[in-house]
């Protein structure tokens, strides 16, 4: 395992490709058939999901700024499919839609969602930027840079505070944060790791490293880019991992969540990965070569997962083959009645905003 | 019986609410072991332990967006503002996260945090430290705002901000931190919606609200020797505006005059004359007027702070002005 104390030397590798390729060899999650199906069925539909977004936002179905998952799918199931489902909380970013699948939010109500309809799960009101989920522990898709981290870090703290204050044993929640790259250059972050190490709150910031953000190079903007190596300025446990690898993050997601539930404070996570698709649906990706969507294309999560099944004799290929088409049933029913489903009631314009209403 | 200063009387409301309900904490900086830099949370450490009055680092965005988390989990915070001017840190988090996340989780979460600390201009505190975000903060949506005046409302409001489901901003103001008064007996609360006739009144109708209900109640007094009844109406609730309060004033008084410490562009006066143009135009005798501070930096020069701010003369020439008809 990888942790700052074995590191006596610092070193920063430059590029986001050797650093991947360089990674050490730390514990996995264990694959068994019941995992590895569940592993691939949720990933499958992260990335089916994505696709059909894409088909229906160039067919006009919906609007606004759309930020797509593929390719980063490995983390979202990796951390989230660790974690228990309606108890544990989860914090995503703008790019949330797979993360709130992956959270258990039924893919007909994201879908509604980002229609803008009233069965949405935020009810028209949020779009694909504000996903929120309370029943599925969804905090929210956040669409500034940085502030889902604050807000995590609320719930780490409701957690302890219920256990300790509240004396409620069964108070043992853990929070995962989501965010980026791009996103450990503001203050919040800093912040966050500082108060949650200071008070040993359960709680996972997830960094998905996927070089960019937007139009530009992490390395461009980061005097240190290796960014787990940041935890330990704050004396906090921090690991990176091959985001392209789900049993990788899945296995340095559980120790992160047995060292959280048993008060032993928060982990900074940081997933190398890459996006397959523009920053946006509206971006034209212009500055991403050739050869590093090559180089990442090559491993992408979900083929690597399908491999290790097969030849591991978990399952086999047909089996695979009727996920896929299970998932794509799944997401078309949910396109067909997400479309056909009412839009929100006009009279109903000003509901939400208070409490009372 | 002895008077209770109005931080004590903010305490009360604070540690009442505290021992009711175990949810119910406070966030901040030097909250705890200080007991709060006015002295709000004074002894509250000790009582309810670390966690309950979390003593916060420095970083009023991350500790007010962490608010925000723990109220939609389940937790009433109280979050101070060690000066409320330090809250345009997280103005993010007070707008984007407080204001609209209820909204646009379509009704998923709520979010029942307190934002309270000391406002408005002090003594020669410099520009910074001087500051009025009420009228900053106005336009957000799903945030209630009330500034508090008196002991007695200070500890009622507070315990009805705390125990409203809503995201409330809650002003104080530097200098009435140690106003005396006797406290109603047992658990009172102040409706957080309701303006507070001070004076009734026949021939004019003065709105206010923090320190300035003081300044106006100076002159309330001089105008009565000379034989004007004015009403004296202390906003408490600046958004959303008691209308109802409002408009029978004016209804009663056909003349009414907005004294505020906020600036005047982009104040709460702006956004009250045009609620009061629309819905009382036809009651008005007179055109409505607004006494604000000037729209300056507050200079630190003690003559100068006067100068920018309303004070109680020029509210009684004012409304001597509007009566007699010369303006
Ligand atoms: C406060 C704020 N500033 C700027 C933006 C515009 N913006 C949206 S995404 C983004 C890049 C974020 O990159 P990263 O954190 O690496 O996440 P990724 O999009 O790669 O998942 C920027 C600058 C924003 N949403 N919020
Ligand atoms: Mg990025």
């Amino acid at each position: 395992m990888l942790t700052n104390q074995n590191f006596i030397k610092v070193f920063f590798l430059e590029t986001h490709v050797e650093r991947i390729s360089n990674l050490q060899d730390f514990k996995k999650a264990e694959l068994d058939r019941e995992t590895g199906l569940f592993l691939y069925e949720d990933m499958t539909l992260g990335r089916r999901f994505e696709d059909k977004c894409a088909e229906m936002y160039y067919r006009g179905k919906m609007f606004g700024f759309v930020h797509l998952y593929n390719g980063q799918e490995a983390i979202s199931t990796g951390v989230i499919g660790a974690m228990k489902k309606k108890h544990d909380w989860f914090c995503s970013t703008y790019r949330d839609h797979v993360h709130a699948l992956s959270a258990g939010v039924p893919s007909f109500e994201v879908m509604s969602e980002l229609f803008g309809k009233a069965t949405g799960c935020s009810k028209g009101r949020g779009g694909s930027m504000h996903l929120f989920s309370r029943e599925h522990h969804l905090l929210g898709g956040y669409a500034f840079i940085g502030e889902g981290i604050p807000v995590a870090l609320g719930a780490a703290f409701s957690s302890r505070y219920k256990k300790e204050v509240a004396c409620d044993k069964s108070s043992d929640s853990v929070t995962a944060a989501f965010f980026g790259d791009g996103t450990c250059n503001n203050g919040q972050f800093f912040e966050c790791l500082n108060m949650a190490q200071l008070w040993k709150l359960p709680i996972i910031f997830v960094v998905e490293n996927n070089k960019w953000a937007i139009g530009m190079a992490h390395d461009r903007a980061t005097s240190n880019p290796e960014i787990w190596r940041k935890a330990s300025a704050f004396g906090m446990h921090g690991e990176e991992v091959d985001g392209m690898d789900v049993l990788a993050v899945r296995g340095a997601a559980q120790r992160a969540i047995e060292r959280a539930r048993a008060g032993e404070g928060p982990t900074l996570l940081e997933c190398l990965t890459y996006r397959f698709r523009g920053h946006s649906l509206a971006d034209p990706d212009e500055l991403r070569s050739e050869k590093e969507k090559e180089f990442w294309g090559k491993r992408d999560p979900i083929k690597k997962l399908a491999q290790e099944i097969i030849e591991g004799k978990f399952a086999t290929e047909e089996e695979l083959k009727s996920i896929d088409k299970k998932i794509d049933t799944e997401i078309s029913e949910s396109v067909k009645n997400a479309l056909e489903a009412p839009e929100p009631p006009s009279e109903e314009l000003t509901r939400y905003i208070w409490a009372e209403d | 019986m002895a008077g209770t200063l109005l931080f004590n009387a903010l305490k009360e409301a604070i540690d009442e609410e505290m021992a009711n309900d175990v949810n119910v904490c406070v966030m901040g900086e030097d909250v705890g072991q200080y007991g709060g830099s006015y002295k709000v949370t004074k002894d509250l450490y000790e009582k309810y332990g670390e966690l309950r009055v979390l003593d916060t680092p420095i970083a009023e965005n991350s500790f007010t967006g962490m608010a925000v988390g723990a109220a939609m989990t389940g937790l009433r915070p109280i979050v101070e503002g060690m000066n409320m001017g330090f809250l345009l840190l997280a103005f993010n988090q007070i707008s984007n996260n407080m204001g609209m996340l209820r909204y646009t989780s379509g009704g998923n979460y709520k979010i029942p945090a307190v934002v309270r600390g000391p406002g408005g201009v002090g003594r020669q505190l410099g520009a910074e430290h001087s500051q009025r975000l009420e009228a900053y903060f106005h336009a957000v949506p799903g945030i209630k705002i009330v500034a508090c005046s008196t002991p007695t409302n200070a500890k009622g409001l507070m315990k009805a901000a705390i125990r409203d489901d809503n995201p409330v901003l809650f002003f104080e103001h530097v200098l009435l931190y140690n106003l005396s008064e006797e406290l109603p007996d047992g658990d009172y609360i102040c409706a957080l919606d309701q303006a507070d006739v001070v004076k009734e009144g026949k021939d004019i109708t003065l709105l206010t609200y923090s320190r300035m209900r003081h300044h106006c109640l100076k002159a309330v007094e001089e105008l009565d020797k000379k034989g004007v009844d004015v009403e004296l109406i202390d906003l408490i609730s600046l958004k959303p505006f008691d209308m109802e309060t409002i408009s029978k004033s004016i209804r009663k008084t056909n003349k009414v005059i907005i004294v505020e410490e906020c600036m005047k562009t982009g104040g709460i006066g702006a956004e009250l004359i045009a609620l009061i143009t629309e819905e009382c135009f036809d009651d008005l005798d007179a055109r409505p007027i607004r006494l604000s501070s000037q729209d300056i930096p507050t200079p630190y020069n003690g003559n100068l702070e006067n100068l920018t701010i309303i004070q109680p003369h020029q509210i009684v020439e004012k409304v001597e002005d509007l009566i007699s008809g010369s303006i």
